[in-house]
């Protein structure tokens, strides 16, 4: 299981980074591999409001769909456009291009409680 | 015992097996006082005194085939090629799931590609699947499908001349929702449409037969984010432009009409398409093309992650089966008919129902309602419609649907359906036989 | 099987052919409106025998019943009588019109109302629905009149509808239509509901339960009983999921257990065929408590003569017209030809069926619930170190027959859910039987042998993936 070390996670597998003043989320490595291939992530229009805990979009492989959750609440300021041509980014690099959203975040201490690298690799390791 | 291959000795011989005494003891889990009731039933019957029993009911019913018969209202006579029912009859066909298993499934898999692509061809749009239960449900799907996309919107514009069955299906298949079904006359693009309609929905043709003028409703939808859907007749789509072509979203269909037999009203086909963007809400089976390792082609299920089984409860629709055997129907007419043949019925359609139009219109006290038409036709009738059509039934002429089964107070008018089916002879007998009786 | 590639009917169309010849036009022609017709129609062109071959080369890429053994768990893929066929096919049924009017489709509304009466006499039904197309539609049916119902009452907030884990995806996708929440109530150990958790989940938000009994584990619930007290006492109602009918006709009456309301799949338990996934018919009965709130419309006897009406606080209508009619004929012959006796014979030899394979099964495959099933059984594909149901599968269609379905129910890993059904000789449950065994022996000595299967297909496995990813749903030239 790869791990960034310079994210931070929720237990339903989200990762977040800062980046500038904006949020950045993808789903974590752990995650796309228990998906397995993926064909298709459905995502939310620029410009949404999203709420932490709220579903922001869908992650699908042939056998299984999962809802994505907004691990920070934030207004959407952009979508990562590339995986809707190329849908593996996500199984290939999960913290890199196969990145899914991007945010301002309405109440960034929500980011300083999410898990650690650490405790969610622990986390993660149970399952 | 019928349909039952094992003999007692094989039975003794698996109870044995199993380590059991008697059969009893199988069910040993169920109530002991509630076991074997006695069931209401007759005695079973051999297979020649149930087809002669069946045969005696059947016959009872006045057929299509045996009259003249003008008889529409959104179930429709029309020519069904012989090799249809002989092919699809196939056991192969008839006698296998859900195409689960693509290796041994490739027949009912390219069947449904082939369906989709004609399907689509016809309706304009990028795909279409092959699941609905009938028209009316389809249109329902359709509808709930904008729904999700926009649960905020209060509205669904219908057009008042929808098929008063169907408004019936939308208004149960919706009623989960805070949504109203508010009803239009008139052309789609002067429906009222405002940012709280989540969709426009047009007939094309309406209930009454007529073609409605489709232009501008789509951009007039889109100005207010609302998604245009469009139920059509696929005869006329033969002939006339697709809804697609005009700006549909999505479109939804009766499919019993090109090669499905009427049935008593079912099974019929509920055929829905839709545009590239929307192909993923779609509810219902859809196949794909795939290639083996080899790169042989074939055709899978796909897009199945929308689904109840992968879903359940975030589905976007419980709907489970495909309708397989009437699809497959759809198909082999398709095929057969081709491009000239389903362009020839339409023109048929449209010829014989003008010229019945042009008779019925010259009778006394008869007047053919105005508006442009395709194969059916409201006229209003000098006595009611319904005498007139009982009447008529006793001549071996089935003048058309009497309004006032849905409407109680149109009493005067009669909706007339002329197809390929009907000769000059019939039409002409349709019309001396109306003003016989109206005299 | 038909191992030659077989081209799309685009592919095989030729400019100005044409399979079927339409009779010359016999009225005066009307100028057709020019600004209203499309400019293409894109439908391939054919000969009638090409379209003949065509379908008829398709069809042999087919597992049917007619052709194997098609074990299918929860499908009940039993041999469709030709008999049903042939009664279907009459042209009285054909050409009679939905809307001809109750006079004059009296033998349609008469074999209507003879069914009816007999499926709810083999449910102990008070009445019947024949108006869903499907089992999905009657779960709607169902759960639509438990809503209404409660609303009825005045109690709206009733709105919870409990679901054991192993059940159908439908199930919770129905609620969802109806605007029910669902709660999932876990399996016991045993493979039957938790009454546990279902006490604790009995509220005074519960509209009802669904249960499918026999479960979709094949084992019917002991607690069945108890478990239709626990919700009645909270107020709710209990809805049978009748997928699984076969294994108990004539063995107990649903109703007798506690049911309030159930759809039957007459594509199932009354051997209507399955055509490729369609049509159905998953008509709906109902206990006093909520018969009058039926969809329809239902057929009633007036007299001498048969008439459409709704029940009194009928939910309304859920397709147009009165159900899949011609799937209702099919029904009807086989119960005609069953009667009460055939009915409990199909169920026994169902259950022994799956007892008998089950027994020969288990020496060779885990079953995850090792007590005695009823019509079908859940057995687990990892016999050996890298191998998965899927493999077995798919090894199990190079032996002739077709795989039984798998990874289904959701909460068993790895599983092959075995459906036999009644009308299977014991000769071919055995071979079965010795091709799984031979398979698992093939699992640990030449694993490849089930990597790569099938062998002898006109298609091998394919890549689901990449259809999914960039999904070709038409054929464009």
């Amino acid at each position: 299981m790869d791990i960034d070390k310079n994210a931070r996670y929720a237990a339903s597998h989200e990762w977040a980074r800062k980046e500038g003043s904006d949020f950045v989320t993808g789903i974590s490595d752990h995650a796309q591999h228990s998906l397995g291939d993926i064909v298709f992530v459905e995502l939310p229009a620029v410009g949404k409001t999203i709420k932490k805990g709220e579903a922001f979009g869908v992650v699908e492989s042939v056998k299984a769909a999962s809802d994505l959750y907004m691990p920070v609440s934030g207004t959407i300021t952009a979508v990562n456009d590339a995986l809707s041509g190329d849908p593996a980014l996500v199984n290939r690099e999960p913290y890199a291009g196969g990145w899914m959203i991007k945010y301002t975040a309405a109440n960034p201490s929500e980011f300083d409680v999410m898990l650690s690298p650490e405790a969610y690799e622990a986390e993660a390791g149970k399952e | 015992m019928p349909f039952i291959a094992n003999s007692d000795s094989d039975r003794s011989a698996m109870l044995a097996a199993i380590g059991v005494a008697s059969m009893d003891e199988l069910f040993a889990d169920i109530p002991a006082s509630k076991r074997y009731p006695k069931l209401a039933l007759d005695p079973g019957l051999s297979e020649l005194e149930v087809l002669r029993e069946l045969d005696a009911l059947a016959s009872k019913n006045l057929g299509a085939d045996r009259s003249a018969w003008f008889l529409g209202a959104g179930a429709y006579n029309h020519f069904i090629p012989s090799l249809v029912p002989a092919l699809a009859g196939r056991g192969e066909f008839l006698t296998a799931y859900t195409p689960y298993q693509p290796e041994v499934s490739q027949g009912t898999l390219q069947a449904i590609f082939e369906y989709q692509s004609m399907a689509s061809a016809l309706f304009g749009v990028d795909t279409v699947n092959a699941s609905h239960y009938d028209g009316a449900t389809a249109l329902a799907e359709a509808a709930l499908m904008a729904v999700a996309a926009n649960p905020t919107r209060a509205r669904v514009l219908v057009p008042a001349a929808l098929h008063p069955e169907y408004k019936d299906v939308l208004r149960l298949y919706l009623s989960a929702h805070p949504v109203q079904l508010a009803e239009y006359e008139g052309a789609p693009r002067d429906a009222g449409l405002s940012d709280d309609v989540a969709c426009l929905i047009a007939a094309y043709p309406d209930f009454e037969g007529r073609i409605t003028d489709l232009s501008g409703a789509a951009e007039a939808a889109h100005a207010v984010g609302a998604l245009f859907v469009v139920h059509a007749d696929p005869i006329m789509l033969g002939l006339f432009k697709s809804p697609g072509e005009l700006g549909a979203d999505l479109v939804t269909a009766e499919g019993q009409a090109l090669g499905n037999p009427m049935n008593h009203g079912g099974p019929f086909l509920g055929m829905m398409g839709a545009t590239q963007k929307l192909v993923r809400k779609m509810p219902g089976r859809i196949v794909g093309q795939a290639a083996d390792h080899e790169g042989r082609r074939g055709f899978v299920l796909t897009l199945s992650a929308r689904e109840q089984h992968i879903r359940r409860e975030k589905a976007v629709s419980n709907i489970c089966s495909n309708q397989g055997l009437v699809m497959l129907q759809t198909t082999i007419y398709l095929e057969a008919l081709g491009k000239a043949g389903l362009r020839k019925v339409a023109q048929l359609c449209w010829h014989k129902a003008h010229y019945a139009a042009g008779q019925l219109g010259k009778l006394p006290g008869f007047a053919v309602a105005g508006g442009e038409f395709f194969k059916e036709f409201v006229v209003k009738t000098p006595r009611p419609a319904a005498e007139i059509a009982d009447k008529l039934a006793a001549r071996g002429v089935v003048p058309g649907f009497p309004l006032s089964r849905y409407y109680p107070q149109r009493t005067h008018e009669l909706l007339v359906c002329v197809t390929e089916m009907n000769t000059k002879a019939q039409i002409d007998l349709l019309a001396s036989s109306l003003a016989e009786v109206t005299r | 099987m038909n191992l030659t590639p077989e081209p799309l009917a685009y592919e095989l169309s030729r400019p100005g052919r044409m399979g079927t010849v339409l009779p010359a036009c016999d009225v005066p022609e009307t100028a057709l409106p020019k600004n209203l017709l499309r400019a293409e129609l894109s439908l391939p062109e054919l000969d009638e025998l090409t379209v003949v071959r065509h379908f008829t080369r398709l069809s042999q890429k087919n597992f049917a019943i007619d052709t194997q053994y098609y074990p299918l768990g929860s499908c009940t893929m039993k041999y469709n009588p030709k008999a049903n066929e042939q009664a279907a096919f009459h042209p009285g049924w054909r050409n009679a019109h939905p809307l001809a009017g109750d006079a004059h489709n009296q033998g349609a509304l008469e074999l209507m109302y003879r069914l009816q009466d007999s499926l709810a006499a083999t449910g102990g039904f008070s009445a019947v629905s024949l108006q869903p197309a499907a089992g999905a539609h009657g779960e709607l049916a169902g759960v639509l009149m438990i809503r209404e119902y409660h609303r009825s009452r005045g109690q709206p907030q009733r709105r919870t509808m409990l679901i054991p884990d192993s059940a159908h995806g439908t199930n919770p996708a129905t609620c969802a239509m109806a605007g029910l929440d669902v709660v999932t109530i876990p399996s016991d150990a045993e493979g039957g509901v938790d009454m546990d958790a279902l006490r604790a989940a009995c509220d005074d938000t519960v509209a009802g339960i669904m249960i499918t009994n026999p479960s979709t584990l094949g084992l019917f619930e002991r607690n069945m009983e108890a478990i239709a007290k626990l919700v009645h006492d909270a107020g709710g109602l209990v809805y049978g999921d009748g997928a699984n009918m076969n294994a108990i006709a004539g063995i107990v009456l649903p109703v007798e257990l506690g049911v309030d309301v159930m759809h039957y799949n007459l594509h199932k338990t009354f051997s209507t065929p399955h055509g490729g996934g369609g049509p159905g018919v998953g008509m709906v009965g109902a206990a006093p408590v909520l018969a009058p709130f039926l969809p329809g419309p239902v057929v009633v006897k007036k007299g001498d003569a048969y008439a459409f009406e709704m029940p009194a606080k009928s939910i309304g209508r859920l397709k147009s017209f009165y159900g899949n009619f011609g799937v209702l004929v099919r029904a009807y012959a086989y119960v005609r030809m069953m009667g009460a006796d055939g009915m409990r014979r199909m169920a026994e030899n169902a259950v022994l069926n799956a007892n008998y394979l089950k027994h020969r099964v288990e020496k060779t495959y885990k079953v995850k619930y090792p007590r005695r099933c009823m019509h079908e059984f859940v057995a687990m594909g990892d016999v050996a170190e890298g191998i998965r149901t899927l493999d077995i599968a798919k090894r199990l269609i190079d032996y002739g027959f077709h795989p039984p379905t798998i990874y289904f129910p959701l909460i068993v890993p790895e599983a092959m859910m075995i459906e036999p059904t009644e009308t299977e000789s014991k000769e071919t449950l055995d071979a079965f039987a010795e091709a799984l065994e031979r398979i698992a022996a093939e699992a640990r000595t030449e694993p490849d042998l089930l990597h790569d299967a099938p062998h002898n297909t006109p298609v091998g496995r394919l890549d689901e993936v990449a259809a999914a990813r960039c999904p070709i749903l038409c054929y464009r030239g």
